[in-house]
């Protein structure tokens, strides 16, 4: 008997419209298979890695700053080259894309967690609350959230002592980036909880007593996740560029356990003696991934049609 | 807005102590304490806040807790070269921007069209950072026609550093002004095309063809001028970002502007300059949310009318 019932959802599924916008934006699959290679081989580093870069004893000076293979000076058993430690480009690349991945995904579940609770909360119960919450968030909203991040960053870096800033810089980072994050959560959440609000089914929840924390996680929540999912797609690709930038800046993630913006100032620093190659691989790795997740989100945008803007 | 912002700056007081970054990890207790009095650290929160507003109603932010000297003097020193860079990335972002935009929204389907979306979705995409890198290698190091750093042939006009008036200060702001403008620039492109578009349907757009106007008066004088109102919003609002990106840009291209000061702030945790660099950008904000709002009035005859 289980067999019908899980042809018929497949075939619903096939049914529908998301799947058939899917299906015919050749841009859209590109996209989703570029996202899905991306992640999949930055979570399985440790075991597709040709090297282990954290690992001393894989590491040899003498081999540093190694152009890629199939450049003159090149050697095969570095694909990419190496960098200035004589690690792996392809395996930091790899790690790194990881790390950056991981801080992405986090920092936006972050923003995410904060911005939806506020953003039903001040939906459905309105008045007060809703002015106090609406007016941080757009207050939040007129400063760029590159510099928030940057501040929020800076002072939690400052909070810490000097020794402990680079074992804490990763969870720094990503609490950072989550609370530059929430406002648009929060907008989106409440906009939809308003309009669920007013519907029938919640009126009658509310008719039959139960308490209002239910009605919003149980009934409302479930109904407003459609679009909070487009904006945590965008969202992500964001993140991924704030970890990088920060990285960049020399305020994010130390170069002992390089994210891809770390990997690109340390290459920044060897770009005038040409060796491009530290640079220019994690460049190309951060922009297919960042532009293949808003490739992924600026499609679902349009098949899921919120009315976001 | 001042009141939040306030806030924000009195939580500074409370953030990392300044002492140990100042002194040496050798200095004695003593000293420490000799120079937590001269700061005024000591005091209780709500006297050095108090201190703190008073101080800064009168322009006054303090001395740098790394550089020793006053913040204001640091700031206006650097303040020339942000602005001129803002200044000319702006420029670039207008003009490029909304002609390309008007361009690929009169003549949607030629290829040059096709390419500039293209590209702007790429661009969309693009950290600042990279783009700067990716400029400095192909320009600086590989074809070596312009500076990579820095700013330079800066001409003293007394109470002002400008760099806008010599051949060596406009090689110098180029790379800068066009890696901060691009992102902008593809944003800008984007809405006043699609504002363009829409525009280009309405009825009065018709009528002005069929009164038999040139088409460059309809596309300029008809079409363009409804399309300002959003553009104008979103234009704000990117300035403010532009001042933000500088940050990026001027660590990128080591660009001696009030970004770069705030970030060399936040690393060795200079709270005063930190405090003063915000209340300056919520400064900005303030100043641009004023000019737009004025702008609405030049723009929109409506709006002009309706308040009268």
């Amino acid at each position: 008997m289980a067999e019908p019932t899980t042809q018929s959802r497949w075939q619903r599924f096939l049914d529908n419209d998301v799947t058939w916008s899917f299906l015919h934006t050749p841009s859209a699959i590109v996209a989703a298979c570029v996202t899905v290679i991306a992640v999949s081989a930055a979570l399985a580093a440790p075991w597709i890695a040709p090297y282990d870069p954290f690992d001393p004893s894989q590491i040899s000076l003498w081999d540093g700053k190694l152009p890629p293979a199939w450049v003159e000076g090149g050697s095969s058993a570095y694909l990419l080259g190496t960098d200035n430690q004589g690690r792996d480009m392809l395996s930091t690349i790899l790690y790194g894309g990881r790390l950056s991945i991981v801080v992405g995904f986090v920092a936006v579940f972050l923003g995410m967690l904060l911005g939806v609770t506020l953003g039903v909360i001040s939906g459905y119960l309105g008045g007060k609350v809703d002015a106090i919450i609406m007016r941080f968030a757009d207050v939040q909203l007129t400063i760029p959230g590159i510099l928030l991040a940057i501040l929020i960053n800076g002072i939690g870096r400052a909070i810490l002592p000097i020794d402990m800033r680079d074992d804490f810089a990763i969870y720094v980072v990503i609490i950072a980036i989550g609370l530059t994050d929430w406002p648009q959560f929060a907008r989106v959440a409440r906009g939809a909880t308003m309009v669920e609000a007013q519907k029938e089914y919640v009126q009658s929840a509310r008719v039959i007593g139960l308490p209002g924390w239910l009605i919003m996680i149980r009934h409302i929540l479930p109904n407003t996740l459609r679009p909070i999912l487009v904006i945590a797609t965008i969202g992500l690709a964001l993140a991924v560029i704030a970890e990088a930038t920060l990285s960049f800046l020399g305020q994010g993630i130390p170069p002992t356990t390089p994210s891809l913006g770390t990997l690109i100032r340390v290459g920044n620093e060897y770009l005038f003696s040409g060796l491009w190659w530290i640079t220019l691989f994690p460049g190309i790795a951060l922009v297919v991934l960042v532009f293949a997740v808003n490739l992924l989100g600026d499609w679902m945008r349009d098949a899921l049609n919120p009315k976001l803007r | 807005m001042a009141a939040v912002s306030a806030i924000s700056f009195s939580l500074f007081n409370f953030v990392g102590d300044p002492v140990n970054n100042m002194v040496g990890q050798d200095a004695t207790r003593e000293q420490r304490v000799e120079i937590r009095q001269q700061l005024g650290l000591d005091d209780p929160v709500l006297t050095q806040y108090t201190r703190f507003i008073g101080n800064v109603l009168q322009g006054d932010f303090g001395l740098s807790y790394r550089i020793k000297r006053p913040v204001s003097t640091l700031i206006l020193e650097r303040l020339p070269a942000t602005l001129e860079l803002v200044f000319v990335s702006a420029l670039i972002a207008l003009v490029v921007g909304i002609g390309l935009g008007v361009y690929t929204g009169i003549k949607r389907d030629t290829w040059v069209s096709r390419i500039v979306m293209a590209v702007s979705l790429i661009g969309v995409s693009l950290p600042t950072f990279i783009i700067g890198i990716a400029l400095i290698y192909l320009f600086a190091v590989h074809l070596r026609w312009l500076p990579s750093s820095g700013r330079s042939g800066t001409i003293d006009l007394g109470f002002w550093k400008t760099s806008l008036l010599s051949v060596d200060g406009w090689r110098a702001i180029v790379l800068p002004a066009i890696t901060l403008s691009l992102f902008q620039l593809t944003m800008i492109l984007r809405l006043v095309r699609a504002e363009m578009l829409e525009v280009m349907r309405a009825d009065y757009i018709k009528f002005a063809r069929a009164r038999g106007l040139a088409e460059r008066t309809i596309y300029f004088v008809h079409a363009l001028r409804n399309t300002l109102v959003p553009v104008i919003t979103v234009i704000g609002l990117n300035i403010g970002g532009l001042i933000a990106y500088s940050v990026i840009t001027e660590t990128v291209f080591q660009w001696p502007g009030t970004g770069l000061m705030f970030i060399q702030a936040v690393d060795f945790v200079d709270v005063p300059i930190m405090a003063a660099y915000l209340i300056f950008v919520a400064l900005l904000f303030v100043v641009i949310n004023l000019i737009v709002d004025i702008l609405y009035f030049v723009v929109d005859p409506r709006i002009r009318l309706g308040g009268s």
